[in-house]
């Protein structure tokens, strides 16, 4: 590996800051004419402004208030996420799950960092970390408690390890005292880890 | 391979650490980093299960120590040494230069072409998964499999704590690449992908938490016929029709 490690540490990470080492190789592979900065740019900001959690709470909201949306989004979840103009890398096949009184999903990637990106942007550290990877496929009531979520004992807990290239968003349930409420506001409550699965959606008196 | 990647059901790595609404990128670094191959011609890695393998790859102590960029950081580094874009030499001397003048601006490139398959990368939609000329899957939903107790040195997508484990096929995705060949070069061999479902038991035995189950997306090379097994891996007496 090369690296500039220097025998006396025994951390096993090299000692150059990280921000210094990305400077070093992106410095040559633009003085070698290889990468476009511009291209850095612009895949950087569509991350940073445009791909994350509030498209899938869009979806969400939708599936809430569009019986026929939400039974399409349920049966062919790709296709129902492109008709709201949702595509993209890791998202060329989601599969929607539906957290209902009985049955509560939520998702992992145990070997690595698999996230539906088109509708949930990159995923949180957290979701990325060993502890979540590692507990959550073998005590998920223990971690979804961590997260705040009670789950009576005889509500179903089905945790969706994606092995594959199939990319997971959970349909949260739509909370009471939400009833006439609007695609926006209700989009407004939906929140990324209701969609991962660890959460549920709190009705509008909590969030305030 | 067996390593410390595959992290699902291990002890000791403490609660779930979250940070209030975090940042995409924590540092600029982290999205240059995360840029880095899509803004290049550089074909880092052929496909997706190549670049896994190559983090599986990091000697497991590094693996656990950096963080989730510095993974991505270690790798590029390695593999753009490897392809000869650029020499160990050349790294050596401009990370002195950058430990030296820690403040230097990285100099830019303009690449209209470049910018504009970066562009297209979020315009056009992505090719199915599904391979129609791959192999057809064998099993249907409701059919009881097991996982083959398997140890591949090479990448695989069966993780350990779902091997030797008796499920059922819950839904039929098509028939998609092989990780396990197409990330060493070895052809994409498109066969049968389910989602299999395991109860908490059958993975866990006694200490399973409560009612629940695990699905996992697995090839039909990880899974063998398991009739006349019942799902907590037990054989099944009751008559089948």
């Amino acid at each position: 590996m090369p690296d500039d490690r220097d025998g006396h540490h025994h951390h096993p990470l090299p000692e150059t800051p990280a921000a210094l080492r990305t400077k070093a190789i992106e410095s040559l592979l633009v003085e070698k004419g290889l990468i476009s900065s511009d291209a850095i740019d612009y895949i950087v900001q569509k991350f940073e402004q445009d791909i994350g959690p509030m498209n899938g709470a869009k979806v969400v909201a939708r599936a809430w208030v569009d019986p026929e949306f939400k039974r399409r989004l349920l049966e062919n979840g790709t296709e129902a996420i492109a008709e709201m103009g949702y595509w993209g890398s890791q998202g060329a096949e989601i599969v929607v799950l539906e957290n209902t009184p009985t049955v509560h999903n939520v998702v992992v990637c145990t070997l690595c960092s698999c996230y539906p990106w088109p509708v949930l942007g990159l995923p949180p550290t957290w979701y990325k970390s060993a502890p979540y990877r590692s507990r959550v496929v073998r005590e998920p009531r223990a971690v979804l408690r961590e997260f705040g979520t009670e789950l009576p004992d005889d509500v179903e807990v089905r945790v969706w390890d994606s092995t594959a290239e199939v990319r997971y968003m959970v349909l949260p349930e739509r909370p009471s005292g939400t009833e006439g409420m609007s695609d926006p506001e209700l989009a407004a409550l939906v929140t990324r880890d209701a969609m991962i699965g660890v959460t549920r959606v709190q009705a509008p008196a909590l969030v305030r | 391979m067996d390593g410390v990647h595959d992290m699902g059901g291990m002890h000791g790595f403490g609660p779930v650490m979250r940070e209030e609404n975090e940042p995409v990128f924590h540092e600029p670094w982290e999205g240059h980093v995360y840029a880095l191959g899509g803004s290049s011609n550089l074909g880092l890695f052929p496909n997706l299960d190549a670049s896994r393998y190559a983090l599986e790859s990091l000697p497991p102590a590094v693996y656990l120590a950096a963080s989730y960029y510095e993974r991505w950081l270690l790798r590029t580094e390695r593999r753009l040494v490897e392809q000869g874009h650029i020499t160990e030499e050349e790294l050596a001397d401009r990370l002195a230069f950058y430990r030296a003048n820690p403040e230097a601006p990285v100099p830019r490139h303009q690449d209209d072409a470049l910018l504009e398959r970066a562009k297209a990368r979020f315009t056009g939609r992505p090719k199915p998964l599904h391979r129609p000329d791959g192999a057809p899957p064998h099993f249907s939903k409701g059919d009881v499999v097991r996982t083959k107790n398997i140890h591949p040195k090479g990448h695989t997508r069966l993780p350990r704590y779902a091997r030797g484990k008796v499920g059922v096929i819950d839904r039929v995705h098509g028939s998609h690449d092989f990780p396990d060949t197409i990330a060493h070069g070895l052809g994409a061999n498109p066969q049968g992908l389910y989602s299999v479902r395991f109860e908490a038991e059958e993975l866990w035995g006694p200490d399973a938490e409560g009612r629940g189950c695990v699905h996992l997306d697995l090839w039909e090379s990880y899974l063998e016929p398991a009739e006349g097994q019942n799902t907590h891996g037990e054989q099944d007496h009751a008559r089948r029709p």
